[in-house]
């Protein structure tokens, strides 16, 4: 059962399992009793089975287009973002994209290779909760999302960047 | 020159906090060597054959007197009294101890300095041309949008882990570029439109390295307001887009000839259209709030001092000879543009030691509004320096080594650290630059010669420029030897190009003679007014390969 941090740092326990890929030819194995996040591909594939359950979000893979999801975002209760590598940096496009393109208000969970030290950058781009690799000291993640108090630029977090802050 | 507010305190303030609490983490064993890796080079720290090296932003290339003195003490303090300049504008430390680093960055970030995202796969430091805001031809200062560019790619959130490192250069002169802005990822000529508005001429996909690119023009004009939001798009298509399995072919140079330049024009269209609107947009006020850092010194009401320097020069030989070479136009009557160079041979080009920081410091207070440029060649400008104050200004550099007259020329050599000090070098380059100094060190010879460009990288990582050099070395390795293989007709300027290899290629011992018969070659078939690539691209490769193998 994964710990979830928040955004401001808190920790929770929950019980969302990211459903792998099935091979080619297999099926999705969802399990029964546990709420589930699948590709998101496939969600739009088996649409009229999954559109409004509480208990199916959906995720991408890195190299996914979140644009697949355009105009259904909102009927999902969560959606996560795959770091394959914590320094492959596309999910925090895909992340923007979700809330800042397609509306998105709902769950924004980061997994796969979340460490400490990315967790300001997806806090920026809008995810609100974050799976830490279980190998990190969970108790820092506080701290390593709140090193900066401002940023220059405007984000998912705050639509006035720095310039127009300093003009009013 | 920029000054910090209260944000940009506050924001320095925190990074070398939470660089310490890195550092510190590492120093643990709580982050793997992997893990910190980008967070320290995101701190231009890299670990080098002999010791960590540390890279300092100057922002495109503008330092205080206070910063220099600072510098000055910190390679005092914690490293063994000098300092490098690099081909970025930028200044290196080659042995700080790891431990020590947060101590630094807390030192500089006290003069408003840091060493943010000076390497590493994020927007490097933005570069221009070191006679901004000085020169008569130019379309605008170009400083203000490099601030404006610094300021929004500092923590950018998005684009913090791209596939590669990001370079952006500003060029603002019609007639010249000396920001090399066409082998950037993204080169930036200030121009204006039909209607007299002001904007950019947008390059992508320009860079050295393995695959060296000019970078091709994917916009033609885009309004000034509109600089960030594009920069933005550009961006997300690069981060979403550019290849990420193979760091040989991650560069978004890789990206635009995969696509093709009108390809990738038109994913960053389309991008653009979504985001051209949003806050990120700038506004008049915010580019005027940046632009009043930026405004004239206080300079005296002069004449050109015409018959004065006339008569210096006559008295003075050497002089005459600096005053040609070393000094350029100023757009302000009286005041002219003082380049020192770092090039004294038997010096590796860009090194000064801690004594000769404090003494560009002085220079700068004495002469020039306390203020210095660094330049992409390497060397040290002042600005605004009165015309009547050149000779006495030339009697002080002479002793110190920065007033060689050799600008521009033969042995104004562009150079990496090469061998000597780089884990990634196939040869030694520095050496060589001495060499070939030796080798032409008359001055009138030089002169005769004329602009040659000579750039010299240790190995494919180009960080000599090698490429854009008019003769470029690229040391390479055979059977565990060191050679250098020899390219022709490269530019960084305006008309910017890949310079061609010319053959097999050389021993160290070989180089000065080889060099030596390009030239011959060049003084043969030049006609009056041809510069060594004028005749080149004239007479093509094929003449220079008879004589060299002959
Ligand atoms: C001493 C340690 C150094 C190391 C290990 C190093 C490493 C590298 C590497 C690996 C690259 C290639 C990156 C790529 O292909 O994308 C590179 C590029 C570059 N380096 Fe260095 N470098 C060092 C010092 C310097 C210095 C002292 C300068 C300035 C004089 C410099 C200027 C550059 C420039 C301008 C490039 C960009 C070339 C391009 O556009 O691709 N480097 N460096
Ligand atoms: S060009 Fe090669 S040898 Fe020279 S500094 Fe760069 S990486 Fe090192």
């Amino acid at each position: 059962m994964p710990n979830v941090i928040s955004q401001d740092g808190s920790i929770r326990e929950d019980n969302w399992v990211v459903v792998p890929r099935p091979a080619e030819g297999e099926s999705l194995d969802i399990p029964a009793d546990q709420p589930a996040l699948i590709p998101a591909d496939l969600w739009l594939a088996g649409y009229e089975h999954f559109t409004g359950r509480q208990d199916i979000g959906v995720w991408f893979d890195s190299h996914d287009e979140p644009e697949i999801l355009e105009g259904h975002v909102n009927e999902l209760p969560v959606i996560a973002v795959n770091f394959p590598k914590f320094s492959d940096g596309r999910g925090y496009s895909i992340g923007r994209l979700l809330r800042e393109r397609f509306g998105y208000v709902n769950e924004l969970r980061a997994i796969g290779d979340v460490l400490l030290d990315q967790l300001q950058f997806m806090k920026r781009c809008g995810f609100d909760a974050y799976v830490l690799r279980a190998d990190k000291d969970i108790t820092k993640a506080q701290k390593c999302l709140n090193f900066f108090s401002q940023g220059y630029q405007a984000a998912t977090d705050t639509d006035v960047p720095l310039f127009r802050r300093r003009a009013s | 020159m920029y000054v910090y507010d209260e944000h940009d305190r506050q924001m320095a303030a925190e990074r070398v906090a939470q660089f310490r609490d890195q550092t510190e983490r590492a120093l643990a064993g709580e982050l793997a060597e992997d893990e910190f890796l980008p967070l320290r080079l995101q701190n231009g720290l890299y670990v080098q054959r002999l010791a960590p090296m540390l890279r300092i932003c100057v922002p495109y290339g503008m330092m205080r007197s206070d910063q220099l003195r600072r510098l000055a003490r910190i390679t005092r303090d914690y490293d063994k009294g000098y300092a490098h300049f690099t081909t970025r504008q930028n200044v290196q430390l080659n042995w700080p101890a790891l431990e020590d680093v947060p101590d630094i960055l807390a030192e500089l970030a006290e003069v408003e300095m840091h060493a943010n995202q000076t390497s590493g796969n994020c927007i490097r430091n933005t570069t221009t041309d070191q006679f901004s805001g000085v020169q008569s031809d130019e379309i605008a200062d170009p400083r203000p949008y490099c601030e404006i560019i610094r300021q929004w790619s500092t923590f950018h959130p998005e684009f913090a882990f791209l596939p590669r490192k990001f370079k952006v250069a500003v060029n603002a002169s019609e007639h010249t570029d000396r920001a090399a802005i066409q082998v950037h990822d993204i080169g930036l000529q200030m121009v204006r439109n039909e209607a007299g508005e002001l904007g950019f001429r947008v390059h992508v996909g320009g860079g050295l390295g393995r695959t060296p690119m000019v970078g091709p023009v994917i916009r033609e004009f885009l309004p000034e307001m509109d600089l960030l939001t594009y920069l933005e798009a550009v961006l997300r298509v690069y981060n979403r887009y550019g290849r990420r399995d193979n760091k040989f072919k991650a560069r978004i140079k890789i990206l635009v000839k995969a696509l093709t330049p009108e390809g990738f024009a038109e994913k960053v269209e389309a991008e653009w259209q979504h985001i051209k609107d949003s806050p990120t947009r700038l506004t008049p006020e915010a580019v005027q709030r940046i632009q009043a850092y930026f405004t004239e010194p206080d300079y005296a009401n002069l004449d050109n001092a015409t018959d004065l320097l006339a008569s210096q020069r006559f008295e003075h030989r050497e002089f005459d000879q600096w005053l040609t070479h070393n000094v350029d136009t100023h757009k302000k009557p009286g005041y002219a543009i003082v380049s020192l160079t770092m090039k004294k041979t038997g010096t590796p080009p860009g090194d000064v030691s801690d004594k000769q920081l404090e003494q560009i410091a002085e220079l700068a207070d004495e002469f020039s509004f306390g203020e210095i440029r660094v330049t992409h060649q390497q060397n040290v400008v002042l600005a605004d320096v009165r015309q009547d104050r050149l000779l006495e200004l030339w009697q002080a550099i002479t002793p110190m080594g920065f007033g060689t007259a050799n600008l521009n020329t033969l042995t104004d050599v562009i150079c990496c650290p090469g061998g000597d000090y780089c884990a990634l070098a196939n040869a030694k380059s520095i050496p060589v630059a001495e060499a070939i100094q030796r080798q032409f060190d008359d001055l009138d010879y030089l002169y005769d010669l004329g602009n040659i460009d000579l750039n010299i990288s240790g190995c494919m990582n180009a960080c000599g420029h090698h490429h854009v050099g008019n003769i470029g070395v690229l040391g390479v390795d055979k059977k565990g030897q060191e050679f250098y293989q020899i390219s022709l007709g490269g530019s960084s300027h305006h008309d910017a190009s890949i310079g061609k290899i010319l053959g097999p290629s050389f021993a160290r011992d070989e180089m000065p003679q080889v060099i030596s018969k390009i030239i011959d070659v060049y003084v043969d078939k030049r006609t009056e007014e041809e510069t060594f690539l004028d005749t080149y691209r004239r007479v093509g490769i094929d003449p220079f390969k008879e004589r060299v193998y002959a």
